[in-house]
C-alpha cells in the first residue's frame, strides 16, 4: 500500500463528548449540575459567562428550562475558574465571586436583581424600598416582577424581598413555605415579620441613638428591646426626631 | 471521493461549504451545530495526528470550535460568506496548537457517564503513524496531514499556514520523502 492511501485511513469518528464540549463551551448548550439547598436538591444551570438558573430538581425540570431558556442542556461539571463558588453562593444567599449571567432577563430587571443581591442575609426589604433604590420609585410593580422571575433565586436572594406592607408574601421556587422557610434559616422569624405587618410597624427607632432602622436591619436587632420605638412609617419616625439607618437606608 | 485524487474536488472547497458560510452568516446559532458535524471531524483527526494524542487533540478541536464561533460572532455577513470556512478553521487550529494552549479554566466540562467504557476510535495503525509523523518536522508534518490525512488542497493548506502554495508543495513532497525512508528503515 503506498503511503498517500495509508494516510488516507488514518480518521475515525468523532469521539463522543467533542461536540457536546463545543456546545457548552460557545453557550449553544448550557451545563447543569445538582446542589443541596435549604429547600432540598436544586438543578444549577452555567455558561461560560456565569449561572444561569437555579430552579428545584424534579421531574419537570428540564420541560421548565426549555420552556423558559430553550436551549439545550447537558450534564457537567461548571467551570473550574469559579464553580466552587456555586455551593458558596447557594450557602450564603448572594453571589459573592460567583458570576451570575443575567442576560436572558431585560436590563431593568438585571438591575433589580442586582440590587436585590445586596441586601444582607437575615434581613428583609419590601418592593417599594428595592424600587426606590434602582431609581424607579414608582415601578413597584414591575419591580415585583422582576423579583419574582428571578432566574437564580437562592443565589440572588429574592426571598428577602417582601410586601411593601411588610408580610412575607409569595416566592416562586415551590411556594410561600420555601420562603418562609428560608428565612427562617437565616434567623428572620416569618411569623414575627407578619405580626409586625399586621400591626402596621414599618420603622423601628433607637431611644439612645436617635437611629431609625427596618425592623430586621442588624443595628436594630442589636439594640435592646426597651430602646426600640416603632413606627408605621419613615416620615413618623423622622417627625419624631429619628434619622435614617445608613447601612439599611429605610424608606 | 478523497480529494486527493487529481479529478476529485478538494473537500474544503466543495458545495455544501460554499451553503456552509451563507448558513453561519444569517443563522449563527442554528447552523454552528452542523458545521461541527460537518468538520468536527476531520478537524479532531488532523489535530490528532499532529499531537499524537487524544486528550490534547479534543481539547484542542474545542477550542478551535469556541473561538471560532467568538469570531463569527463579530464578523460582518459578506466577511463570513466569503471565508473558506475550513481552512479559516485550519488557521485557529495551528495557531492554538503551537500555543499548547490550556484554557479549560473558564468553560463547563461535560460529565462523562461511561468514562469507563470509553474506547479510543483510532484506526489500527495510528499510532504507528504517529511516531513516524513526529520525526518531521512542524512546517512538513502540518503539510502531509492537512494534504494527505485530510485530503485539502494546495491552495487552501496556504491559506490555512500562512506559506506560500510552492512552499507548501515542498513541504509535503519533503515530507512524504522522510517516511518513505522511516518505513524502509522498518523493514
Amino acid at each position: 500500500m503506498s503511503i498517500e492511501r495509508a494516510l488516507e485511513s488514518l480518521m475515525g469518528p468523532l469521539p463522543d463528548g467533542v461536540s457536546e464540549g463545543i456546545a457548552l463551551g460557545t453557550g449553544l448548550a448550557e451545563g447543569y449540575d445538582l446542589y443541596e439547598s435549604p429547600v432540598g436538591e436544586v438543578v444549577v444551570t452555567f455558561n461560560p459567562e456565569g449561572v444561569s438558573s437555579v430552579d428545584l430538581a424534579d421531574e419537570a425540570f428540564a420541560e421548565r428550562f426549555a420552556g423558559r431558556f430553550g436551549r439545550r442542556l447537558l450534564r457537567a461539571e461548571p467551570p473550574r475558574a469559579w464553580g466552587r463558588h456555586i455551593p458558596e453562593a447557594i450557602d450564603a444567599g448572594t453571589p459573592g465571586q460567583l458570576p451570575v449571567d443575567l442576560r436572558s432577563v431585560t436590563p431593568f430587571r438585571a438591575s433589580v436583581l442586582r440590587t436585590t443581591a445586596t441586601i444582607p442575609k437575615g434581613e428583609v426589604r419590601a418592593y417599594s424600598w428595592v424600587a426606590a433604590e434602582v431609581q424607579r420609585p414608582r415601578a413597584v410593580r414591575a419591580v415585583g416582577s422582576a423579583v419574582a422571575t428571578n432566574p437564580v433565586p437562592l443565589i440572588i436572594p429574592c426571598h428577602r424581598v417582601v410586601r411593601s406592607d411588610g408580610s412575607v408574601g409569595k416566592y416562586s421556587l415551590g411556594g410561600p413555605h420555601n420562603k418562609r422557610l428560608l428565612l427562617e434559616e437565616e434567623g428572620a422569624d416569618p411569623d414575627w415579620l407578619d405580626g409586625l405587618a399586621s400591626r402596621g410597624i414599618r420603622v423601628m427607632g433607637n431611644r439612645t441613638t436617635g437611629i431609625a432602622c427596618h425592623p430586621t436591619c442588624r443595628h436594630a436587632r442589636r439594640s435592646k428591646p426597651e430602646n426600640l420605638v416603632d413606627f408605621p412609617s419613615l416620615e413618623a419616625a423622622g417627625e419624631a426626631g429619628y434619622r435614617p439607618c445608613s447601612h439599611c437606608r429605610p424608606r | 471521493m478523497r480529494g486527493v485524487q487529481p479529478d476529485a474536488t478538494p473537500r474544503g472547497s466543495t458545495s455544501w461549504m460554499d451553503e456552509m458560510g451563507k448558513a453561519l452568516a444569517t443563522d449563527l446559532d442554528g447552523s454552528f451545530p452542523h458545521l461541527v458535524e460537518q468538520v468536527g471531524r476531520r478537524i479532531y483527526w488532523g489535530l490528532r495526528r499532529l499531537c499524537g494524542d487524544h486528550q490534547e487533540a479534543e481539547d484542542l478541536t474545542q477550542e478551535t470550535f469556541i473561538r471560532a464561533y467568538r469570531a463569527l460572532s463579530g464578523y460582518e455577513t459578506e466577511r463570513i460568506e466569503s471565508m473558506t470556512v475550513e481552512p479559516w478553521l485550519w488557521t485557529i487550529a495551528l495557531n492554538l496548537g503551537r500555543n499548547h494552549l490550556r484554557d479549560r479554566s473558564r468553560r463547563p466540562l461535560l460529565v462523562k457517564l461511561e468514562e469507563s467504557a470509553w474506547e479510543d476510535p483510532d484506526p489500527t495503525d495510528g499510532a504507528a503513524w504517529d511516531r513516524r509523523l513526529s520525526h518531521l518536522n512542524g512546517h512538513q508534518k502540518t503539510a502531509v496531514v492537512l494534504r494527505h490525512v485530510l485530503g485539502l488542497g494546495i491552495g487552501e493548506i496556504a491559506e490555512a499556514t500562512g506559506r506560500p502554495e510552492g512552499t507548501v508543495k515542498a513541504d509535503v513532497h519533503r515530507g512524504l520523502n522522510k517516511l518513505r525512508e522511516l518505513i524502509e528503515e522498518e523493514s
